[in-house]
């Protein structure tokens, strides 16, 4: 018995891409009918089902089958387009999904295909076939192909008809055929079982390559070249410029061979252990250059300086290889924003910005859960209904707007809508009725919104199928602060909410200022710094009770670092002042020495000292101490809390 | 006169199924449970088509091709071999002996029609 599970691993894993792709087409096609993406439908389907039956989906592959008929017909031109018909097939495309996770024919995959959700969506697939008039017939444009064919020698032998291939081939339109016979010999060494001729055909017809392609399904030994001659498409046929041409036709194919062919699937797991491995190297290597500036050996300086150049090179190299698009995500929210603003009847216009913004796969998956929730709420709560926007002046369609962009070392990823804004009222009230604030409590309106991710937060009056169960936009904090990010809330009522995501490029190594405080080292995230200056004790010492810094024009918090990690003082008169950018301020960490750039691997704090404040991580320095890492974020905004509290104080 | 049309297969179930698609076609069918009976038939009448499964007792696909292209009467004769699309290079081999054209299984009774109706006209 061949075992057959790694290629049923890969169908399953190649047809969750295809159903990935399947609901994208699906949606553009709902927006703009056009025959080449209807023919992207078809071919999904087809692969689907064809795939099944081998692989022990037959179950799954009869249910698609009923499918990929609707869209044939579409192909044909005899069945329209119908946003009854993009809907069904949308939903159908759902279960397909289910029908991969029961893992083959199966009792499970049985009770889904008879259960009555799937029975009810082939009744829906009826009334949608018989509803659909016909639409403008999709006429795809007609071609002209140039075909050279020359059929192997034992062709004739093999029981292939050359002569009949031609034929078939003519009969998929219009065609001018040129027999090539310089090839046939004198009579005498004629072997009337050898194939000699060769054959060109300019052939014009609305037939896809694959067409003409399977017409020489069997002939994969003959010598054969189709190729589309550009700019004649209405033109007669001219088989005799063949040979004027290759250039072009040799040059055009590549381009998409680029996109798809020269790509490599390979696990997460796989890249995870590369970049496990690197961080082990980044460390050695971090020690062989302590070691060599104990030694002072000009030899073995070059070389650990050349070690360094490499393994930054390896870094950057591995890292951007998990780096993915965000796009693959937005592209997803495409799917959520149709189906919920039809749902709660609202009419949304989702726009996406900064798609090819890159981001870590590991951030990306995690993201994507956070990203819909807030989406869900924007939609649920945000945006109002189409009279009610166009009671208040707007216009009826509500706009969606989804953006990302990369700042420094940070990816911010926002989501912005126009609808009615957050209720400050609201928000105050229900939290004073859940405990989070007195009624006593002076709040700021911008305190007020971030009270929305506070645990177990809901303003919604009734809770939704949609949203409005409460645990949503904690648990987006929750995700995005275990990935070293923060979340803000902009919201204007009657204008419209922007929650913005700050979150780190990457999760594993980064580069770091390394910075002594009291006796222990620590490291800053290069990315947030801006600038190192000299910090005067005497003018800004702790008697003086300064906390902010004249930094040219502006003025700056400060934070003795000493003071936040509770180190005892030192003695030293020159210390000096990183200043930082977080979380869009500025401020000024105070630290008793700088001591260089270094390569940070992030090691995550373990479960005993994961609650401690104001630390990201650790890592491990190359004379084998631990360093922790600053959370800068955190940092900043204790400095700006302090002096708010000053400035009310006063 | 109706073509002929030659299917082995040490399959009962397989060749009722061809013999069932193509008479409804208008096809004459004739049977073989093995190669070298398959070779017999070959010999004694003029077959427009062979459908050979690979994988069969007393002489296989592969060899039944061989044999019928070195025989007169099979020289020239459509062979199509019943191959899976996880046996690549068994089709390669089959391809190599002289088959004509292929049909992955599992196949259906179009799949079935339109291979025949490619190769034997």
């Amino acid at each position: 018995m061949v075992d057959l599970s790694p290629a049923v691993t890969a169908y399953v894993q190649e047809s969750r891409d295809i159903l990935e792709g399947l609901e994208e087409a699906l949606l553009d096609l709902e927006k703009r009918p056009d025959p080449e993406t209807v023919d992207a439908v078809f071919r999904s389907l087809h692969t689907l089902k064809g795939g099944g039956a081998m692989f022990g989906f037959r179950l799954m592959a009869g249910f698609i089958h009923h499918f990929e008929d609707a869209f044939d017909r579409v192909r044909s031109g005899d069945l329209a387009i119908s946003p009854k018909l993009i809907n069904v097939v949308l939903k159908a495309r759902d279960q397909m999904m289910a029908m991969l996770d029961c893992g083959g024919d199966g009792p499970e995959t049985a009770a889904l295909v008879t259960s009555a959700p799937l029975v009810a969506l082939l009744t829906e697939l009826d009334a949608a076939l018989d509803n659909g008039v016909p639409l403008t017939p999709l006429v795809a444009p007609t071609r002209l192909w140039h075909i050279s064919f020359r059929p192997a020698a034992t062709a004739l032998q093999n029981g292939m008809r050359p002569d009949r291939l031609i034929e078939e081939l003519v009969a998929l339109g219009q065609a001018v055929v040129t027999i090539n016979a310089e090839d046939v010999p004198p009579l005498d060494s004629f072997d009337p079982s050898v194939s000699y001729l060769a054959w060109q055909v300019a052939l014009t017809t609305a037939q896809p390559r694959s067409a003409l392609e399977a017409v020489f399904i069997f002939a994969d030994d003959a010598d054969l070249d189709i190729h589309e001659v550009e700019g004649e498409a209405s033109g007669s046929p001219q088989p005799d410029q063949r040979e004027d041409k290759p250039t072009e036709t040799v040059a055009a194919p590549p381009q998409k061979h680029d996109t798809a062919g020269d790509s490599v699937r390979v696990s997460s797991a796989k890249l995870d252990e590369i970049l496990d491995q690197l961080g082990e190297l980044v460390i050695a290597q971090a020690r062989l250059r302590q070691i060599s500036n104990s030694i002072d050996e000009p030899a073995l300086e070059g070389l650990v300086e050349e070690v360094e150049r490499l393994v930054t090179g390896l870094r950057d190299a591995t890292l951007s290889v998990r780096m993915l698009p965000i796009e693959m995500v937005f592209g997803k929210f495409r799917r959520v924003v149709r189906d919920l603003s039809a749902e709660l009847g609202k009419e949304i216009e989702l726009e996406t910005q900064g798609g090819d913004t890159e981001i870590d796969k590991n951030v990306l998956d995690r993201l994507s859960e956070p990203l819909v929730h807030m989406i869900r709420n924007s939609i649920d709560h945000g945006i109002e209904l189409p009279q009610e926007r166009s009671a208040s002046g707007k216009p009826a369609k509500g706009r969606l707007r989804l953006s990302a962009r990369q700042e420094a070392g940070e990816i911010l990823i926002s989501i912005e809508d126009d609808g009615k804004g957050l209720d400050a009222e609201a928000i105050r009230k229900k939290a004073v009725d859940r405990g989070l604030i007195s009624t006593e409590d002076e709040i700021s309106t911008a305190e007020l919104h971030k009270l929305i991710f506070a645990p177990g937060f809901s303003t919604a009056a009734t809770v939704s199928s949609v949203s409005g169960r409460g645990v949503g936009m904690d648990a987006v904090l929750t995700t995005v602060s275990a990935l070293r990010g923060s979340v803000d809330v902009k919201s204007y009522p009657g204008q419209g909410t922007r929650v913005t995501l700050r979150l780190p490029l990457t999760l594993a190594i980064i580069d770091g200022l390394l910075v002594r405080v009291g006796a222990a080292s620590y490291v800053i995230p290069l990315a947030s710094v801006e600038e190192c200056v000299e910090f005067d004790s005497i003018e800004h010492g702790r008697e003086s009770g300064r906390t902010m810094l004249q930094i040219r024009e502006h003025l700056v918090p400060f934070i003795d670092l000493i003071d936040a990690f509770d180190d005892l003082p030192g003695h030293e008169q020159r210390r000096r002042v990183v200043i930082v950018k977080a979380e869009g301020v500025r401020v000024g960490l105070v630290v008793d020495d700088i001591l260089g750039q270094n390569q940070t691997v992030i090691k995550s704090l373990g479960p005993y000292h994961g609650g401690l404040e104001g630390f990201a991580g650790a890592t491990i320095l190359g004379n084998g101490s631990v360093a922790l890492i600053a959370d800068v974020g955190l940092l900043a905004r204790r400095a700006w809390a302090a002096q708010e509290h000053l400035r009310n104080a006063a | 006169m109706a073509k002929t049309i030659l299917t082995i297969d040490d399959s009962k179930a397989i060749r009722d199924m061809v013999g069932l698609t193509l008479r409804g076609a208008g096809y004459r069918v004739i049977e073989a449970a093995n190669g070298a009976e398959g070779i017999t038939q070959l010999q004694a009448e003029t077959v427009a088509l062979v459908i050979v499964d690979l994988n069969m007792p007393v002489m296989n696909g592969i060899d039944f091709i061989r044999n019928a292209r070195r025989d007169p009467k099979g020289i020239g004769v459509p062979i199509v071999m019943l191959t899976t699309e996880t046996k690549a290079e068994l089709k390669a081999e089959g391809k190599a002996a002289g088959a004509t054209g292929w049909l992955n299984k599992p196949f259906d009774a179009d799949m079935l029609l339109a291979v025949t109706k490619k190769l034997a006209g």
